[in-house]
């Protein structure tokens, strides 16, 4: 029990496997293997989650630090005092991510099987998402920044490859390129913001690390913890005293792990341990920090331990105080939040990674790779909460996206494109909750929101299969002739295309619907206690602290949430009410089991996952569900969690603005009979006409980029391409300075130098010699006079030479 | 036994000076050979006056060792001469030039 957290590794070393297998060997498997092996490979991940999970309530939810072997010191750099370990964090918040991640991903596997069904790149598309699955537990379940970090930049690998997935699908090769670099340039901008928050923070506390060994997430929780456990414990000891069987024991330690953990282990010094089966447990949690030095904290506490110093913190050449140093770190995180969680200003990327097959982007663009900014924001709940600067910008940008995104949704015509936006809306719901301090409500949100996005990506997934399918078969049957000029711009997403599906597929009807009420917030499906719960907070901190930012952001929240309502239902009525408006609709078939099944299970979630979160005093629910199990969960490990109130008022006005705008978005879609003319009927009335094309133009927002940003861009790099690297560098600098430059060179080298120097050497010591043989060989007469009177003049010389000592001695 | 050595040595510098002025004059090779044995006689004439004058037996006995060498080698060099003779008809040094440089 207590090594079950040492499974850690297992869920990044899992998925790796399984992307192995199906990178390389995949092509010669054959799909049924490729597709058996990567959902076993995501499937097992889960059940070691699962384990975790066990693990967790055993162990009074506290998290550990799981060191994987080899990587023990992944950085050292003892010069810089810079010493990372590649270390994972097991505790309740990254355990709720991985089983979301995990078991949605699960599921969405299994539909890939059926959805990517033919296609040519099977393998690679299933090594991909094993290959997704594999970075994002790398995110969740890092203890560093910058591991963590290693898993967001791999996520934004596989969300690059996977929406460039078809990138050679005839006539939308290049959408799709663009789509693919689009959000991996626009990653890129809000990594630049995590870099820079982590190099800030290395400066300023030393460390990137999460918590260290021992340390305690949230030492208040576990004084309330321990004082429960030790009570419980005294009162089973009690009941044991008294005689009572061991039937009531087991009782008490039913009751003990609903609220807690296992009734309180015999280690107390109360007694020795009476019952074999109580000596096992863990010990008890520590319950505060001040028996640990500064530096063997990790980055959360030390931020605390010196703000509450205040002063000056020296970064670098600058000296800055605290408070301005932690702002600077957290609003760096919030652009990296921006950038992973499209938000303003780095959103307009997510609506175009659509062009990516649908179950990826069901589980990368919809339940989890967008959330890691949401969820590194609420891990980092601690420096967020210290900096109440950061906390309004995070309250306003996510508010304003989740205006801007719900008021866009209203005007696309692509059934994904209009769930893209509304992820986006909903994203800025999440980051909204945690710039009102509601780090629970924010989990609460990410996780309803999964399940309900996750099932209405899968569904429109289904309905776009469907279209498809029948589009195929009507042009098989005879109707080749007529329809030859509409081929080309037949679009199987466009939901003027469709109407009338709910005859066609009622799986998928029912689940889309089942989806589209929680993502309404209909009472008592999960998106309503999970919206009504930011809702809620928000208000709540209007009310109490005083915070203008609070009402604010319920104000937008709220018309956000209707905006939400009336897309959601006109995209209901315009693809599954009425009558069919194309062919290809009208010959729709329901996709496979392989199809429905993870459909159905995701509508079950979406049904009733808003249960895990109950608020107290609705309908004596908490009864049945327990008040706020989420909550408590996250409360071990986020230190700012706190239950939020319930009220009344706001669950119903919420209500009746969602059914409100449902009814109006009825009102108008279903009247109008056909859709033959392909104008919306709001851009028909005067007085919403220039709203309708304000949202059917995404706000110009993308143009606006285009502008400011894109074709600037591109002027500038073809003005460089064309004027300073072709002409400055290729036909001057290459073409003429160095080339000539070159040539003169050569010709200067080989001419005069080889030529004249290095030949004039050579061919001079030839001359001299010649020349001085021609002059000595004269002296060799051959008269043997010559000889005889040389030979004379050298022995009067050696005479003379030995005598002249004597001579001058003498 | 000798007591004044001058003498001696004088005759034997005019005889190595005839000697060299006939190898250096003369062109005919007979007596230019003649002039080298000359000379050699000249140098054996001072070894045996120095040798009777100092005393000792060394410089005679040396005498004999010349005497015998330069017999030797007038054999060759008569040979060569009248090997020389045979194929050119004259022992004229001055057309013996095909030696030269």
């Amino acid at each position: 029990m207590e090594n079950l957290g040492l499974l850690a590794p297992l869920v990044v070393l899992i998925p790796s496997i399984g992307a192995i297998i199906n990178i390389f060997w995949g092509a010669r498997l054959g799909e049924k293997w490729v597709g058996s092996i990567a959902t076993i490979a995501s499937a097992l991940t889960f059940g070691v989650v699962v384990l975790l999970y066990v693990f967790m309530n055993y162990n009074y939810y506290q998290g550990v630090n799981v060191n994987p072997p080899v990587f023990e010191s992944w950085i050292n750099i003892p010069s810089a005092g810079l010493n990372i370990p590649w270390q994972q964090r097991v505790d309740s918040l990254s355990v709720t991510m991985m089983l979301i991640i995990t078991g949605i991903g699960t599921l969405i596997h299994v539909y890939s099987i059926g959805y990517m069904h033919g296609d040519e790149r099977y393998h690679r598309y299933f090594a991909f998402l094993n290959m997704f699955l594999a970075f994002m537990l790398v995110l969740v379940t890092a203890n560093n920044y910058l591991v963590m970090f290693v898993g967001w930049e791999g996520v934004g690998l596989c969300s690059f490859l996977l929406i460039g997935f078809w990138f050679d699908r005839s006539g939308v090769a290049w959408r799709n390129s663009l789509a693919a670099r689009k959000a991996f340039i626009m990653n890129r901008i809000g990594d630049f913001g995590v870099i820079m928050s982590m190099v800030l923070m290395f400066a300023v506390f030393g460390t990137l690390t999460y918590y260290e060994a021992g340390e305690v997430a949230n030492p208040t929780y576990n004084e309330h913890l321990v004082e429960e456990i030790q009570h419980e414990a005294e009162a089973a000891e009690a009941d044991l005293a008294t005689g009572i069987s061991e039937v009531t024991v087991g009782e008490v330690a039913n009751a003990g792990e609903h609220t807690a953990a296992e009734p309180a282990p015999a280690e107390g010094q109360h007694a020795a341990p009476a019952e074999g089966e109580h000596e096992t447990g863990p010990a008890l949690p520590a319950t505060s920090n001040d028996s640990i030095v500064y530096e063997d904290l990790g980055v959360f506490s030390r931020a605390q331990i010196l703000s509450e110093q205040g002063g000056d913190v020296v970064v670098g050449p600058f000296t800055m105080p605290i408070t301005t140093a932690l702002t600077l770190i957290t609003l760096f995180l919030l652009l990296g939040a921006t950038g992973k969680s499209a938000q303003i200003p780095l959103f307009t990327w997510l609506p175009d990674a659509m062009a990516g097959p649908t179950p990826a982007s069901a589980l990368i663009h919809a339940a989890t790779m967008v959330t890691a900014g949401v969820y590194i924001m609420v891990r980092s709940n601690v420096l967020f909460e210290l900096t109440p600067t950061t906390m309004a910008v995070v309250a306003l940008v996510g508010s304003a996206t989740a205006l801007v995104g719900g008021f866009i949704a209203m005007g696309q015509w692509d059934i994904k494109r209009v769930l893209a936006y509304s992820t986006v809306s909903q994203l800025g719901f999440m980051v909204a909750a945690v710039g009102v301090g509601a780090f629970g409500a924010a989990i609460f949100h990410l996780v309803t929101h999964a399940f309900f996005k996750a099932l209405l990506f899968l569904a429109s997934g289904s309905v776009i299969h469907g279209v498809e399918h029948g589009h195929h078969h009507v042009h098989e049957h005879g109707h080749d002739d007529e329809h030859d000029d509409h081929e080309e711009a037949f679009d199987p997403q466009d939901m003027r295309n469709m109407g009338g599906l709910r005859r066609r597929m009622p799986v998928t009807y029912f689940v889309y619907l089942i989806g589209t009420l929680a993502l309404m917030g209909i009472f008592p499906l999960a998106g309503f206690w999970s919206k009504d719960e930011i809702l809620a907070d928000a208000w709540t901190a209007g009310l109490q602290d005083n915070n203008v930012i609070g009402y604010i952001v319920f104000g937008l929240l709220l018309v956000s949430a209707g905006f939400t309502a009336f897309y959601m239902w006109r995209q209901i009525v315009l693809v599954f009410h009425g009558k069919p408006r194309t062919e290809a609709a009208g010959h729709a078939p329901e996709s496979a089991k392989m199809m429905l099944v993870p459909m159905l299970v995701l509508a079950f979630f979406s049904f009733f996952g808003g249960f895990m979160n109950t608020p107290r005093g609705v309908l004596g629910l908490e009864k049945i569900f327990g008040p706020h199990e989420l909550t408590e969960w996250l409360e071990s490990s986020v230190m700012r969690v706190h239950a939020g109130e319930f009220y009344l008022w706001i669950a119903i006005l919420s209500l009746v603005v969602a059914i409100g705008m449902a009814i109006m978005a009825n009102r108008i879609y279903a009247r109008v009979p056909v859709f033959n003319r392909k104008r919306d009927p709001l851009e028909m009335m005067e007085a919403t006409q220039q709203m309708w094309t304000m949202a059917n133009a995404r706000l110009y927002w993308d143009n606006f980029y285009d502008r400011i940003f894109v074709n600037p861009f591109r002027r500038t790099s073809a003005w460089l391409a064309t004027e300073l690297d072709d002409r400055f560098l290729h036909d001057w600098v290459h073409n003429k300075v160095l080339w000539n430059g070159f040539n003169a060179i050569a010709h200067f080298l080989s001419r005069d130098v080889d030529q004249k120097v290095v030949d004039g050497a050579v061919n001079g010591a030839g001359r001299v010699t010649r020349w001085g043989a021609n002059t000595l060989r004269r002296s060799q007469s051959g008269y043997i006079r010559v000889y005889a009177i040389t030979l004379l003049f050298g022995v009067v010389v050696v005479v003379l030479v030995l005598l002249l000592p004597l001579l001058q001695r003498g | 036994m000798v007591t004044q050595i001058e003498p001696y040595v004088m005759l034997s510098i005019v005889l190595f000076v005839l000697g060299v002025m006939g190898v250096l004059l003369r062109r005919n090779a007979i007596l230019i050979f003649m002039s080298i044995e000359l000379m050699l006689n000249a140098a054996n004439l001072s070894l045996v006056a120095f040798a009777s004058y100092w005393g000792q037996t060394s410089g005679q006995i040396f005498v004999f060792f010349v005497i015998a060498v330069a017999a030797a080698e007038v054999a060759v060099g008569l040979a060569m001469i009248v090997a020389i003779f045979r194929t050119r008809q004259s022992i004229n040094v001055d057309d013996l030039h095909q030696m030269e440089g």
